[in-house]
């Protein structure tokens, strides 16, 4: 049986509740162990990171510190996350100065941190680790003739992009027809959702959204699929004030997750496919 | 001659050492303290005569040495001065027309080695000291060595049929020598065939190509060997033995007419297979003939799309209608031998693969098309009769050119492939011309240096073409307003005005730059030459000795060197043409001795020695059971020197004496 290290992150125990409900069952319905890193805590993600690198190093190394005791792949599913995690390890293994910094820190609390863990995205798992052979074999109901926009935002192909292309990424293209279902040709696959922008500058977030979203109904996609929490949280979230200043679009936004559960016969409960704002149950229908 | 100091020493029957160290002005003499070193040469043990001088190889700098040879009966040489790349055949000619043996010398580099690289005056001077008594200890140990002479074959090979080879073959054939032009394809012409107009002059490329073509197939002192490819190349300077291969054309190309009825007859009624010459815009039928000017004229064909070939049941409808009888279903691939005495490239280039930048939509997009594509379209001669229309046969309103595809960019190619910003400028000029569209250029900025480039873009500039400082950061077709609507946008940051824009257009032209062939690593291994890090060949010196290689008798010219546009070219192949006259009309040429030679009581008849060579300088005598270096082959890398386990190999200039003397004084104090 596989077994990878679960990294959670903030994301995945609120807003992106419903990804977490979906990437464990569909983990468990594949037989890939997730195991939860004990005692985690936040990635250095969001304001850390500008406001002072060096503490946002210590906090990602912590994590890393802990999963290193055991020999085992981290899987991180949030994108702000796998992008800090990986950011960390590049970083501490290019500057010396910061990683004996950051080491000392970690010391007093104990750990030692040695940047042998391997920070992965789900994705990447299911692509070259559990395999689009095994995939197809899994599932049990495929998603016919429904009509997807893949939508991957920017953090998990830039600035690196270690497992897929950073321009054109096809790797959840691939999950979603192995799923049975159809993508629509979809330039904007990692444009910005609007990212904190939504909050802050309502004007140019709010209109960064619209144009995906109504970008991917134009394209006759019947949801947008996606992997990212904040992504899903700011396409999901914001239709109502979207409505508001442009037009009413109403798509439901997924995890490729739970388009991937649907297709293998989870039920749609176990998927968190209630927890959207906009409705999926067009997309559930005759499920 | 006030500036000579100088002290003599008897030898005690040692060889007699004159030693000179050069003040190179102040390169040398600003770092060194020449004349302590002159003092402290001076008394060491065989040196006669110790000199300083401020420039050596002046002529009175080798007349002296020349009068001390003479005067002093000098029978060594040491010089310390700059590389031994720049002056070591100075001093060796000195030395000779004194009447020593212009191998008893050895030169000492202080300045690249020393003064040049140092900044403290006293350890410099100390390590001239080092440096110049390693060398005093050496050359004691020096042998007397003549340099090998070998004859030159006067025939000349050239590999590649665009117009680099077309020029440097007939600057050569016009010479009165024996050519074989060698090309990959079924046709000569290169790239440049493929082209509609030339800038800056706008003249038509094949009004000004096509003579030339005919030219080379008709000249009686070229050989023209079209489809075909070098596949073993032996030998060494002035007496190359090459290897072609000829690919079978299944039409016999000295009864082949070029009537092209064949083609009328084929039992494809229309064109039905992507053709390579129009770049994939026009149709061709298993028969075919590259283009009406092909040279030579001469039908081929492809065994992948004709029935008679995948199935074995076609009427052979084309065979049928030959009256020249020149279809050979049965051909065969021909290996033909040929001598050469030198050998020059010019295989060209590569256009760089535009899906490399899927952000730019080739190959997703049909409006995106790449600048050679454009060639075609706007070619009289194109699948279009150069009518610039869409894919889809509609009319642009507007087309946006990108620029530095694939060049200047860390993602990819760093390099500027030089001709892209100009060949842009042109198809702007002859899209507006053709068509009426508005053209977008969208630069990094416009570099048009040569003759009246800059005055070609100023003409574009009033023409009304419109011009974007940005990198395009994505050719997509969502869109935002009414106007957009089923069109391609440029999304550009335009620098000069400050502000992201969206431009919508019909047609998006990528101007890719240009790379190495994709198989530049083996045909550089083929010609034993080497590739800068980019992976075009590598000239022997930037700028001294820009088409000679590091393989004596090969020489390169055009864009396999680096991206170049046609009057570079064309100047580069002129220059590689000259080049192998002078290697040629000197009749033969002068091998240095550092080679390597069996001792042959001495070897043992293992054979390391016999794979380990690089130039294939060593066979095994079977008779003898003895390894056999072929001196003229030699390069005196000392790889088997080294290697030999019964140390029965000797190399010329690095024997073990003069070696470890050498170690000895640099090392003694």
């Amino acid at each position: 049986m596989m077994k990878y290290l679960y990294y959670p992150g903030c994301s995945l125990k609120g807003t992106g509740k419903a990804y977490e409900e979906s990437l464990l069952a569909v983990f468990r319905a594949l037989d890939v162990e997730l195991r939860e890193i004990e005692d985690w805590n936040c990635c250095g993600a969001t304001a850390y990171m500008s406001v002072e690198e060096s503490k946002s190093y210590a906090l990602a190394s912590r994590n890393l510190a802990i999963a290193e005791r055991e020999n085992l792949d981290v899987v991180a599913p949030c994108s702000a996350c796998y992008l800090v995690l990986n950011k960390t390890q590049k970083s501490l293994q290019e500057h010396p100065d910061i990683r004996r910094h950051v080491t000392q820190a970690l010391k007093a609390a104990g750990l030692d941190y040695k940047g042998t863990a391997r920070v992965r995205h789900p994705l990447d798992v299911l692509i070259n680790d559990v395999g689009l052979e095994e995939i197809a074999r899994r599932i049990k109901s495929p998603l016919q003739g429904r009509k997807f926009a893949p939508y991957y935002g920017c953090q998990i192909v830039r600035p690196y992009a270690s497992f897929d292309d950073q321009y054109n990424p096809e790797t959840m293209d691939k999950i979603i027809k192995a799923a049975g279902a159809e993508c629509v040709p979809y330039p904007l696959k990692t444009h910005c959702c609007g990212g904190s922008l939504t909050g802050t500058l309502p004007e140019i977030g709010l209109r960064l959204a619209y144009i995906i979203i109504k970008e991917a109904k134009k394209r006759g996609a019947e949801a947008i699929v996606t992997l990212c929490p904040l992504c899903q949280f700011n396409l999901d979230g914001y239709q109502g004030q979207i409505a508001g200043k442009y037009e009413r679009v109403d798509l439901p936004v997924l995890y490729f997750t739970q388009v991937l559960g649907l297709a293998m016969g989870l039920p749609a409960g176990e998927l968190g496919l209630q927890r959207g704002i906009i409705s999926a149950a067009a997309v559930l229908a005759g499920r | 001659m006030t500036d000579i100091k100088e002290r003599r020493n008897d030898t005690d029957g040692l060889p007699r050492i004159g030693f000179y160290i050069c003040h190179c002005g102040t390169n040398i003499a600003g770092m060194i303290d020449v004349a302590e070193v002159r003092e402290y040469v001076a008394a060491l043990p065989g040196v006669a005569v110790s000199r300083d001088y401020k420039y050596m190889c002046s002529d009175p700098g080798q007349e002296l040495i020349g009068a001390d040879i003479k005067e002093h009966k000098l029978e060594r040489l040491v010089v310390a001065a700059c590389s031994p790349n720049l002056h070591e055949e100075t001093f060796r000619k000195a030395a000779a027309r004194a009447g020593l043996n212009p191998f008893y010398f050895q030169m000492v580099n202080i300045r690249e080695h020393v003064s040049w690289v140092h900044e403290d005056k006293i350890s410099a001077t100390e390590k001239a000291k080092d440096l110049a008594r390693a060398a005093v200890y050496r050359v004691r140990f020096h042998k007397p060595l003549d340099k090998q002479s070998v004859p030159v074959d006067p025939n000349v090979l050239v590999v590649g049929g665009g117009i680099a080879g077309i020029h440097a073959a007939l600057t050569l054939a016009n010479a009165g020598k024996k050519v074989t032009l060698v090309e990959r394809e079924a046709t000569i012409g290169g790239h440049m065939a493929m082209f509609d107009k030339t800038f800056p002059t706008l003249d038509c490329a094949a009004c000004i190509l096509t003579p030339k073509m005919s030219a080379v197939k008709s000249h009686p002192n070229i050989t023209l060997w079209t489809y075909s490819e070098v596949a073993k190349v032996d030998g060494y300077v002035g007496n190359y033995k090459v290897t072609v291969k000829r690919k079978p054309r299944y039409v016999k190309e000295d009864l082949c007419v070029g009537c092209m009825e064949c083609i009328e007859a084929c039992v494809f009624k229309e064109p039905k297979f992507a053709d390579w010459f129009n770049q994939g815009l026009g149709k061709r039928k298993p028969v075919y003939i590259d283009f009406p000017q092909a040279t030579p004229k001469v039908v081929l064909i492809d065994p992948e799309t004709c029935i008679q070939f995948k199935t074995g049941k076609c009427k052979k409808s084309c065979a049928e209608v030959c009256d020249r009888k020149a279809f050979d279903f049965n051909q065969k691939e021909e290996f033909k031998d040929i001598r050469v005495g030198a050998i020059i490239l010019a295989t060209g280039f590569k256009v760089y693969d535009a899906k490399r930048d899927p952000h730019y939509g080739y190959g997703r997009y049909p409006g995106v098309y790449t600048a050679l594509e454009i060639e075609r379209l706007v070619n009289a001669s194109g699948p279009t009769s150069g009518e610039v229309v869409l894919r889809d046969g509609r009319r642009p309103r507007a087309v946006g050119i990108i620029h530095c595809v694939g060049s200047r960019d860390e993602k990819t190619n760093k390099w500027c492939s030089r001709v892209c910003c100009m060949y842009s400028l042109k198809l702007a000029h002859l899209i507006k011309e053709h068509s009426g569209a508005e053209v977008y250029n969208f630069y990094i900025d416009v570099r048009a240096p040569g003759k009246a480039y800059e005055e070609f873009y100023d003409k574009l500039l009033s023409e009304g073409v419109h011009f974007i400082r940005g990198r395009v950061a994505e050719v997509t077709d969502w869109n935002m307003t009414p106007e957009e609507e089923g069109r391609l946008v440029l999304r550009v940051e335009d620098t000069l005005a400050g502000f992201v824009r969206r431009i919508p257009v019909d047609m998006v032209v990528l101007a890719t730059g240009l790379e190495p062939r994709a198989d530049a690593q083996e045909v550089r291994r083929l010609f034993n030459i080497g590739c800068g890090n980019e992976g075009f060949f590598q000239e022997r010196h930037p700028k001294l000795a820009p088409v000679n290689t590091f393989t004596d008798g090969i020489f390169i010219a055009g864009a396999c060197q680096a991206p170049k546009d046609i009057p570079d070219t064309v100047a580069q192949a002129g220059a590689a043409a000259a080049e192998a006259l002078a290697l040629i009309d000197a009749g033969h040429v002068e091998l240095e001795p550092n080679t390597a030679h069996v001792v042959e009581e001495e070897c043992c008849g293992c054979k390391s020695c016999v794979p380990l060579c690089p130039y294939s300088a060593i066979t095994f005598d079977e008779a003898k059971k003895k390894a056999v270096i072929n001196e003229v082959l030699c390069k005196g890398c000392g790889v088997c020197v080294a290697a030999c386990p019964s140390g029965s190999i000797r190399q010329n200039l690095f024997e073990d004496a003069e070696i470890f003397s050498e170690i000895e004084g640099v090392l003694a104090k």
